[in-house]
């Protein structure tokens, strides 16, 4: 038996009118990697929090013993003077500013009023070699892809001597060929004694690299799940441990929907690079949707899906475009703007959806009504009554939880975030709706109700393209697949004869892979 | 952040710190009057008639200004740094004309006209162009000024056409005449110092004159008022919409009682002044566009996000542009009344006015990131500024400190509303 490096005991951390936390008990042996998982809500990232000290000594109850020693954390400086260092989900760094300068922000080499920057940057290439990356550290930040600044964060919080690294969600901007090198690396750390955390929704990344796995429901320790039998602990299992009952299927079936008439159709669809022009980010592209139909589109980041899709919606991103876009059979030219494509009937739900989706500091009501205001008001005046009733309407059909539609958005967790920005598009009335990554960054239970939200639109005539980084996802929810990988189309199948094994075939045929 | 803390700020438990958050510019105004009207050696003086006419009068400019420049702000934070130079431009181009014998409400339009193309002009830049709002209107600024003084010839000019200065609110004829007692001559015998009853609740010295055509108006408008919001309160309960039912009746009670308190003290002085009907003009109709109408909508949406706006359908370089081209036409209406206010035009008119109306702005809780902050609260922070200014005014701060002290209440109102918001995470 391992020694015990951390122990968090009766836990209790409450809000004004909320148990955040309810005597949660956490442990974690010397040289381990430890999953914590759980819905959202579910107190993983509170947990973490009270860990790191961000939430300092005295505003929780119950006793972290650290080494031994109880720790009284009044900041993350103290946390991390002890080796505990965390790595949030969204990425810390400044773009503007160079690897190195990064790394040792905060931290910085050297005297207070003279860095020494040949030792910032002598530290970080040595950093930065443990977890692979060849880059100089004199590199700006912004030049390199996510999957790099991720592995950038990583060696920030080596340098800062961690002994305890805590991940939060890692990998959920990442693609898959950059996730696995993670993982490899977190497996690697773990040969040479350090020992982990990791928060993730990704169940199969759980299984790949944890020892072993804590449940948090409703913010109390469910059970510790023991990764080392002879088989894999297996999703099934831990999902019935996150939602308390048994999920048997994740995808909602989808029946009796007709399939009709092809309702939009591109043809040699090319798009270029806004800045860098000569890249051509979507080649030669040619697909269609038919009419009650779930059109999946799989490939990694940077295939160039997101580019694909926001181009077809009014030439939103991109420069230099050709090809032909048919609407209903029409060739059709749209104007450069969002609008006349939503005049058009196409809608595009972001994978941003914070950044490009919603107006976090805005209600629910006013983010329902944004994209089609001109439905509830007469002559520019808002009818507040009738937005009101709309978005109330959105609510319960979505099952949004919230007490009120007055709730501002940004108080919202991912999942019901996620639903507000498809009751705007839903209630913007499109034929045809592209939903990029609807599913990222949240929870299980959240996720099957949108499934039954695609299946809805599926069953009402509408056209849904699916773009997913995630192949169960396409698998289970499409009725054609296409795939994509560096800016080309490189197959099409049904859904009745792909299967994961030959989506991977293709992209690997087609190519060296996506190297950004 | 998780779905079950969202309900916290509606528990009963943080109702009265809710109530305070709310309310503290208003809490904050009533107790700074307070201090001035108890201050030793000069007790009651701010609440005289007088004081709250000069007052209002006094801001009309802020007033107009500060809701021009809440819209930009709205948009993200974005400022006009010009308006105190367009102001006087406009007023320059206007009064010249009009003392070469232009017509007076040509000249208004003019003045007008030239405040809007100078927002359309300064919009461009912003909206179409993309430069920084900040540098655009600080160039206008400095541009504008220098205009005004080749037209002025660096020399003032005055106003002197009476119906101008009657309209626009300037001395003792631009009030609104008390027509009820004119046309009611018996009224006479009711409002004298013999009528001791009320003689005591009206004063000794204000009775003979009581104008009751102005505190009718303000009785018309505080019921109407409470009308209004009594049937939006029936109304929302029955659509279900979840509302603080004792917080809207305190609030609408606060403000029918300032308005008729407001009423009071113009009937005792020299009634309602034109300048009041102007800035209620402007005040509602700009509450009405920010609360009711898809512009109101877009402009909190591209403060909010601009990228998740533009990609809702909503053409944001058009929502900017409008914010300024706006900005210039109410810079213009304030250039009119500063001119009728001053019965002419100097070439160092409105300076620093335009730091006046964004402070007002941010005093009333607009957010420096864009995206929230409302018309009423503008109001009451520009009330405030004046309550201030006024009030250093009589208890004989050196002019020097009051600008230390105008400084102070800035960073004062704006550190407390950082703060609470920090709490509600």
């Amino acid at each position: 038996m391992a020694k015990v490096l951390l122990e968090m005991k009766n836990i209790t951390k409450t809000f004004p009118g909320v148990k955040a936390l309810d005597n949660v008990n956490f442990q974690v042996e010397e040289g381990e990697i430890h999953a914590l998982v759980g819905e959202n809500g579910a107190g993983k990232s509170t947990l973490m929090n009270v860990l790191s000290g961000i939430y300092p000594y005295g505003t929780y109850e119950g006793d972290i013993i650290y080494n031994g020693q109880v720790c009284k954390h009044n900041n993350i400086k103290d946390s991390e003077k002890l080796g505990i260092v965390i790595i949030h989900q969204e990425l810390a760094l400044v773009p503007e500013m160079t690897i190195g300068e990064n790394m040792y922000l905060g931290n910085e080499r050297g005297h207070k009023f003279a860095i020494n920057w040949n030792e910032t940057y002598a530290e970080a290439d040595r950093y930065l070699k443990m977890v692979g990356l060849t880059e100089s550290s004199k590199v700006k930040v912004n030049t390199i892809g996510t999957g790099k600044q991720q592995l950038v964060e990583i060696a920030k919080a080596l340098a800062k001597h961690a002994k305890l690294l805590i991940l939060d969600e890692p990998t959920s901007s990442l693609n898959e060929e950059d996730s696995r090198a993670l993982l490899d690396l977190m497996l690697s750390f773990k040969k040479q004694g350090m020992t982990m955390i990791i928060i993730t929704h990704k169940l199969n990344e759980v299984a790949y690299v944890a020892d072993k796995i804590t449940v948090l429901r409703d913010g109390t320790t469910i059970e510790t799940i023991d990764n080392h039998g002879p088989e894999p602990v297996s999703e099934e299992r831990i999902i019935k441990g996150m939602v308390g009952r048994e999920m048997t299927n994740r995808f909602p079936k989808r029946e009796n929907v007709e399939i009709g008439d092809i309702s939009l159709e591109v043809k040699d669809w090319t798009v270029h690079h806004p800045i860098y022009v000569e890249r051509k980010v979507v080649d030669n592209v040619s697909m269609n949707v038919r009419k009650g139909e779930v059109v999946g589109i799989y490939g990694l980041m940077g295939a160039g899906r997101t580019e694909l899709a926001m181009s077809i919606f009014g030439y939103t991103y991109g420069t230099d475009f050709s090809g032909k876009l048919f609407l209903n059979g029409k060739e059709t030219k749209l104007k450069h703007s969002a609008a006349d494509a939503i005049k058009h009937k196409i809608a595009y739900v972001t994978e941003d959806r914070k950044g490009n989706g919603l107006v976090l500091p805005q209600s629910i009501k006013v983010n329902t009504s944004l994209a089609n205001l001109r439905a509830i008001s007469k002559s520019t005046v808002i009818d507040g009554d009738k937005e009101y009733a709309v978005a109330e309407e959105y609510r319960s059909k979505l099952k949004t939880k919230t007490p009120t539609v007055e709730q501002l958005v940004g108080n919202l967790s991912g999942g019901n975030q996620q639903k507000v920005l498809l009751a705007k598009w839903m209630f913007a009335g499109p034929d045809i709706l592209i939903l990029d990554e609807p599913t990222r960054g949240i929870d299980v239970g959240a996720k099957y109700e949108i499934y039954c939200i695609i299946n809805d639109l599926a069953a009402a005539g509408k056209s849904v393209i699916l773009i997913s980084s995630e192949l169960p996802e396409v698998l289970g929810m499409s009725d054609r697949i296409y795939i994509m990988n560096e800016a080309k189309i490189v197959g099409e199948m049904k859904a009745s004869e792909a299967t994961q094994e030959n989506i991977m075939a293709t992209i690997l045929g087609s190519g060296k892979g996506d190297e950004a | 952040m998780s779905e079950r803390a969202v309900k916290s700020p509606l528990l009963k438990k943080g109702a009265v710190a809710g109530f305070f958050r709310k309310y503290t510019m208003i809490l904050a105004l009533i107790l700074v009057t307070m201090v001035f009207n108890f201050w030793p050696g000069a007790e009651g003086k701010i609440l005289l008639p007088a004081n709250v006419t000069a007052l209002i009068a006094e801001n009309a400019y802020v007033f107009v200004l500060s809701t021009g420049m809440l819209l930009c702000i709205l948009t993200g934070g974005n400022i006009d740094l010009s308006v105190g130079s367009v102001l006087c431009f406009s007023a320059a181009i206007g009064c010249t004309m009009m003392a070469n014998g232009a017509d007076p409400w040509l000249s208004t339009l003019v003045m007008l006209l030239i405040g809007l193309a100078i927002g359309i002009f300064q919009g461009f830049w912003i909206a179409k162009i993309r430069v920084p709002a900040f540098i655009a209107t600080l160039a206008g600024m400095y541009a504008f000024r220098g205009f005004t003084n080749v037209v002025l010839d660096g020399m003032r000019v005055d106003v002197t056409n009476q119906a101008f200065l009657d309209v626009f609110g300037n001395g003792k004829t631009s009030y609104i005449p008390d027509f009820i007692r004119q046309s009611i001559p018996s009224l006479d015998a009711v409002f004298t110092k013999d009528n001791t009853a009320l003689a005591k609740i009206i004063g000794e010295n204000f009775i003979a004159k009581f104008n009751v055509t102005c505190m009718t108006i303000g009785i018309i408008g505080a019921i109407l008022f409470v009308v209004i919001k009594a049937i939006n309160i029936v109304k929302q309960k029955k659509l279900g919409i979840q509302q603080s039912i004792p917080g809207q009746i305190i609030s609408t009670a606060i403000i029918a009682l300032m308005t008729l308190w407001i009423a009071f003290k113009l009937s005792c002085s020299r009634g309602f002044p034109m300048i009041l009907i102007w800035i209620g003009l402007v005040l509602g109709i700009y509450a009405y566009i920010t609360n009711k109408t898809t512009f109101g909508r877009h402009l909190y949406a591209v403060g909010g996000n601009e990228k998740a706006t533009a990609l809702s359908g909503v053409k944001t370089r058009n929502v900017y542009w409008l914010a300024y081209a706006n900005m210039g036409l109410l810079a213009g209406l304030a250039g009119v009344l500063t001119a009728a206010r001053a019965k002419g035009i100097d070439p160092v008119y409105g300076e620093g006015y335009e730091m006046d109306a964004i402070a007002s702005c941010f005093i009333g809780g607009a957010s420096a990131y864009g995206g929230t902050g409302k018309i009423s609260g503008m109001i009451i922070g520009a009330i405030l500024m004046g309550v201030i200014n006024k009030g250093m005014y009589i208890i004989g701060v050196d002019a020097n400190f009051q600008k230390v002290i105008k400084g102070l209440v800035l960073l004062l109102a704006v550190m407390f509303d950082v703060l609470s918001n920090k709490k509600k995470r």
